[in-house]
């Protein structure tokens, strides 16, 4: 990925932090909102350097802190930790696979927001928490996860329009191999 | 390497003092002013195309009932401005110092919180605008917060039902007084807060009204909140714990009013 990548990455963040605080709807209808950023992060981790992992967690959760009553900083860690994780390990994920992407977005969705709710903790914020926190943890996760293969689908076509076109295929056939030798 | 950079500037941010740190917060956020400028255009032009398409018959209609409600309301400013020449008279008699008048200025609410564990909003009017911090946020159906940190040009509004909004409230109809808090029962049905500090003997009942109490400093007296749902005994039957539904629903509100007290 180049820099235009890393604009890509990082006006994919702006956006999806202003949807967050803009439309309300999801909080409506499941009772949480989604949170975009995570998927984000996993498509990064899987597919950028890790500058440009950095990059989005610093910028993504500046941003969101801004607009939320979080203290400044404290989402930038849990979002770099899961993409960290995912940038070295990314050899060993099926990261091409649409399920496997499900999997992977649903657990660093639910992992992000559980290692920010144990960071405000641990920095003596009093959050509202209570039994529907669960419920909300986990329409998060999935929400997470079913917005993962989007964001490949998406941003793997974004990116597809702004660099060059992979190599059309050899023109080698099996049908058309001359085989030397005794028949 | 990266992993080092990051964490030291988390730090340096973490370790940022209130004024500095919210400074920060206004400025980043800031960023997202021409962004809430467009979707604002945006709902305007929708709002003008739907007035275009109002019927004739429908805009006679509404104007007839704007007028009654209007005629009911000259009325009642009538009686208020009398109540009012009345209770400066009696306050001069008895000597007591002057209350002062609300004077309100009208806010767009332009973005909401997109964490889950906060309840805040975000409103286009900030200090060049005359807000200050701590300043009450209201609606016609009743309180809605106080004003949090204050950018330039856009607010946070500390919703009530937010773990950093408590509020001294006292029930119409018994007098009792209490603070409201965040509730756990409110993660999931936003307009449930807790009404806690109340005393033993309670004479509460479902539907009462509770007001804001005056006392704090922050939200003057009289302020309609919300009603009593239920109410439970606490701390081995010593204290009295009540659940408030408010009466403004934060999930709608689309303009509050911040009192410029």
């Amino acid at each position: 990925m180049n820099w235009l990548g890393t604009i890509l990455l990082l006006g994919t963040a702006f956006c999806g932090v202003f949807a967050e605080a803009v439309f309300d709807s999801p909080r409506r209808w499941l009772g949480a909102q989604i949170n975009y950023l995570p998927p984000l992060m996993v498509y990064a981790a899987l597919t950028a350097s890790v500058w440009q992992v950095a990059a989005i967690a610093v910028c993504g959760g500046l941003w969101v802190d801004s607009l939320s009553g979080n203290p400044l900083g404290v989402s930038v860690l849990p979002l770099l930790g899961a993409g960290l994780v995912l940038h070295r390990r990314r050899e060993l994920l099926l990261r091409h696979l649409p399920y496997a992407q499900f999997v992977i977005g649903t657990l660093a969705t639910g992992g992000v927001t559980l290692l920010t709710l144990v960071l405000l903790l641990t920095l003596g914020e009093r959050p509202l928490l209570g039994w529907g926190t669960l419920w909300q943890g986990a329409m998060i996760a999935v929400a997470g996860g079913l917005l993962t293969p989007f964001m490949f689908w998406m941003l793997g076509a974004l990116t597809g329009l702004f660099s060059y076109q992979s190599a059309a295929g050899v023109s080698f056939r099996l049908d058309r191999e001359i085989k030397r030798g005794r028949y | 390497m990266a992993f080092g950079a990051v964490t030291v500037l988390v730090l340096v941010l973490l370790g940022l003092r209130e004024p500095a740190a919210a400074g920060a917060k206004s400025a980043i956020g800031s960023l997202f002013l021409p962004l809430f400028g467009v979707v604002g255009s945006g709902q305007e032009l929708v709002g003008r195309a739907g007035n275009a398409l109002t019927s004739r018959a429908r805009l006679v209609q509404e104007i007839a009932e704007l007028r009654r409600a209007n005629d009911q309301l000259r009325l009642q400013a009538v009686q208020a401005a009398e109540a009012s020449r009345e209770n400066e008279r009696l306050r001069a008699l008895l000597g007591w110092s002057k209350s002062g008048a609300w004077a309100g200025k009208a806010a767009k609410v332009i973005g909401r919180d997109p964490s889950a564990w906060w309840r805040t909003l975000r409103i286009d009017l900030g200090e060049r605008d005359g807000v200050r911090p701590n300043q009450p946020v209201v609606t016609p159906e009743g309180l809605v917060g106080r004003v949090g940190a204050v950018g330039r040009t856009t607010s946070e509004v500390v919703l009530v039902g937010d773990p950093k909004c408590r509020v001294s409230v006292c029930v119409r109809e018994t007098g009792e007084v209490g603070v409201l808090s965040a509730s756990s029962s409110g993660v999931l049905d936003h307009r449930l807060v807790d009404l806690t500090h109340l005393p033993r003997n309670t004479g509460l009942r479902p539907g009462q009204m509770v007001l804001t109490g005056g006392v704090g400093g922050v939200f003057p007296a009289g302020l309609p909140v919300g009603t009593i749902v239920d109410h439970r005994s606490v701390g081995y039957g010593l204290y009295t714990e009540a659940r408030v539904r408010l009466l403004v629903d934060t999930a709608k509100i689309q303009e509050v009013m911040v009192l410029l007290l």
